[in-house]
């Protein structure tokens, strides 16, 4: 039985005997606010009750993702029918330029396959990333206008980007096809892989997400980021043969390697291609995709947890 | 346990009835400051790099003071006015004591959470009136549940059917008037422990106007506490006992309605 309520309501019978003279005149608002067991209005909530409240929304989160991407394409006449197109034609492009044009196929067996995986598994953290930038700063009417974990938004936007990223999946992997990879059990390693990278991701995209509330300078410094590290991760060449080439400063050395990004791709690559054995693969590899995965999760969770009372300001 | 929430809820319900104040919302010296980016400055390159060279702050971002220094405290079982020409702070006010806006400096404390009537910004007009229902309810923190065993009184409520299967088309294709009648319906199905409405009373034909002033005399009685905004008088007289009168940013009047809106008309010149 608790003593505290009890003692509260016997004061509220108290002020009811005498309703003129209230015992409250006198107290302050804190004091008054505490004896009627009032909370802070928008504090932000403990860690575990933050993961509950989340874990709550997740219908929320769910539905909402879906409504965007349906919203997406819904004036376009082909429809939906551009999430598989826009991957498609990307592929194309970058064939050609790099593929044809370029010829850059650098000693590389199955380039095409090679090329579109690479393009595709890091067009996924690129468009998290991106999406995740402008999930506060694009939405402040909405989190002006009702209550829920703020962190709904990049998650839900990150879910987006999975979505069109099993589009992609299925595209690809017809793309494989066709250039001559027989599917082996060797293929289900993409699913731990991606779970990996979608870890990785959401968190990367909730890090960025309280970033891109406060520094709105942000979004037109993105481009250049991701394109630096776009080349950085070995999309259309192998960082393997460029660091048996030169003689690079160590530091160097060990960024590529840990590069997530290109951690992930390449996992993919060692999944999907044959001929893409482990000699291709950097040392520790799953420990490393392991390692990214947690880093970014819980450090960009809990990063974007410590602001949250303070995303409405815009 | 159950012989203890039987007592408590004894002693409100007398409380209540005898008039004992049980606060619900207590504001304490309550400020907010919106930053405003892009408000000035001149838009060129040659300028913005000197004000970075010379460290000066930029003056593209602006400081609104939009509620200065406001404290009451409302009770349980009021309905609270609020009144103040345009610009002067009301709506910003609410948001601030939802905690949907955080506070530059004081505090609001609430019983449970408060939630402004409205879900306007998290519908999508290229979905379908359907989905935009379930996409509400589930963003003003309804279960899946609950959504399905409102879902047709939310749609006969909005009229939307009335004329021909219109739930199932886009909200883009509807006319406004249809388009705020269901926007009404959706926000107006969930009860809240402290209710603030903004200017929500006037959408609509005449007969969903009576329709949804009806809505919420009922969900006025659900809450524990209303908080309206309106710049129409008489729907403040007709439902506050209390009206506070916010006058850029400062609350310029807190007592009874008659009391607040004979000064306020006095000032104003009506």
């Amino acid at each position: 039985m608790s003593t505290v309520s009890d003692t509260t309501h016997g004061d509220a019978a108290t002020a009811a005997a005498s309703p003129v003279t209230s015992p409250d005149d006198g107290l302050s608002p804190a004091a008054l606010a505490e004896k009627y067991g009032l909370s802070v209005s928008g504090a932000r909530p403990g860690l575990a009750e933050y993961v509950r409240q989340l874990w709550g929304r997740r219908h929320f989160i769910r539905a909402y993702a879906s409504a965007r991407v349906t919203a997406q394409y819904t004036n376009a006449r082909l429809g939906q029918l551009w999430q598989v197109m826009t991957p498609l034609l990307n592929a194309a492009v970058y064939f050609l330029i790099f593929g044809v044009l370029l010829g850059s196929k650098r000693g590389i067996e199955n380039y095409v396959a090679y090329l579109i995986i690479g393009i595709f598994i890091f067009t996924f953290t690129q468009s998290s990333v991106l999406a995740g930038v402008k999930a506060i700063s694009g939405n402040l009417g909405l989190i002006r206008a009702l209550h829920f974990p703020r962190a709904s938004l990049p998650v839900a936007f990150t879910l987006m980007q999975l979505q069109q990223l099993l589009i992609s999946m299925a595209v690809m992997l017809v793309i494989v096809l066709f250039t001559g990879e027989v599917p082996a059990w060797s293929w289900l390693l993409i699913v731990p892989a991606l779970l990996l990278q979608s870890v990785f991701n959401v968190g990367l995209a909730l890090g960025m997400a309280r970033l891109g509330s406060k520094m709105t300078d942000l979004t037109q410094l993105m481009p250049f980021i991701l394109r630096t590290w776009l080349y950085a991760s070995g999309v259309f060449y192998s960082i393997r043969a460029v660091l048996e080439k030169h003689d690079l400063p160590w530091i160097v050395h060990l960024l590529l390697e840990l590069n997530p990004a290109a951690v992930y791709i390449d996992l993919v690559r060692f999944a999907l291609i044959d001929s893409f054995g482990r000699n291709e693969l950097p040392p520790h590899v799953w420990a490393v995709a392991v390692g990214w995965a947690l880093v970014a999760g819980i450090g960009g969770f809990l990063f974007f947890w410590k602001a949250e009372e303070s995303y409405g300001r815009g | 346990m159950a012989e203890q929430s039987a007592v408590t809820e004894a002693s409100t319900a007398a409380g209540t009835a005898v008039g004992a104040r049980v606060p619900t919302v207590v504001a304490d010296r309550l400020n907010v400051v919106y930053r405003v980016h892009g408000g000035g400055g001149k838009g060129n390159a040659v300028a913005a790099l000197r004000r970075i060279v010379r460290r000066q702050k930029s003056p593209n971002v602006r400081e609104v003071h939009a509620v200065k220094d406001v404290s009451f405290v409302a009770y349980r079982g009021e309905a609270i006015g609020l009144i103040g020409t345009n610009g002067s702070g009301k709506s910003t006010l609410l948001k601030a004591v939802a905690g949907l806006l955080p506070a530059e400096s004081g505090k609001v404390y609430t019983d449970g959470q408060p939630s402004l009537l409205g879900v306007n910004a998290a519908l999508m007009n290229d979905l379908t009136g359907e989905r935009n229902v379930i996409l509400g309810g589930l963003a003003m923190g309804m279960s899946q549940e609950e959504i399905r065993a409102k879902y047709q009184d939310i749609v006969d409520f909005s009229g939307i059917n009335e004329k021909g299967d219109f739930i199932s088309l886009p909200m883009r294709t509807y006319s406004s008037g249809m388009a705020a009648r269901l926007r009404f319906s959706i926000a107006a199905a969930k009860s809240h422990d402290v209710l603030m409405i903004d200017e929500a009373l006037a959408t609509g034909d005449r007969k969903f106007q009576k329709r949804s002033e009806a809505r919420i005399r009922e969900l006025r009685k659900e809450a524990g506490t209303v908080f309206l905004v309106s710049h129409n008088n008489k729907s403040i007289r007709d439902t506050c006992e209390r009206v506070l009168w916010l006058e850029k940013g400062t609350l310029v009047m807190d007592g009874p309605t008659d009391e607040v809106l004979k000064a306020y008309e006095k000032e104003t010149g009506k």
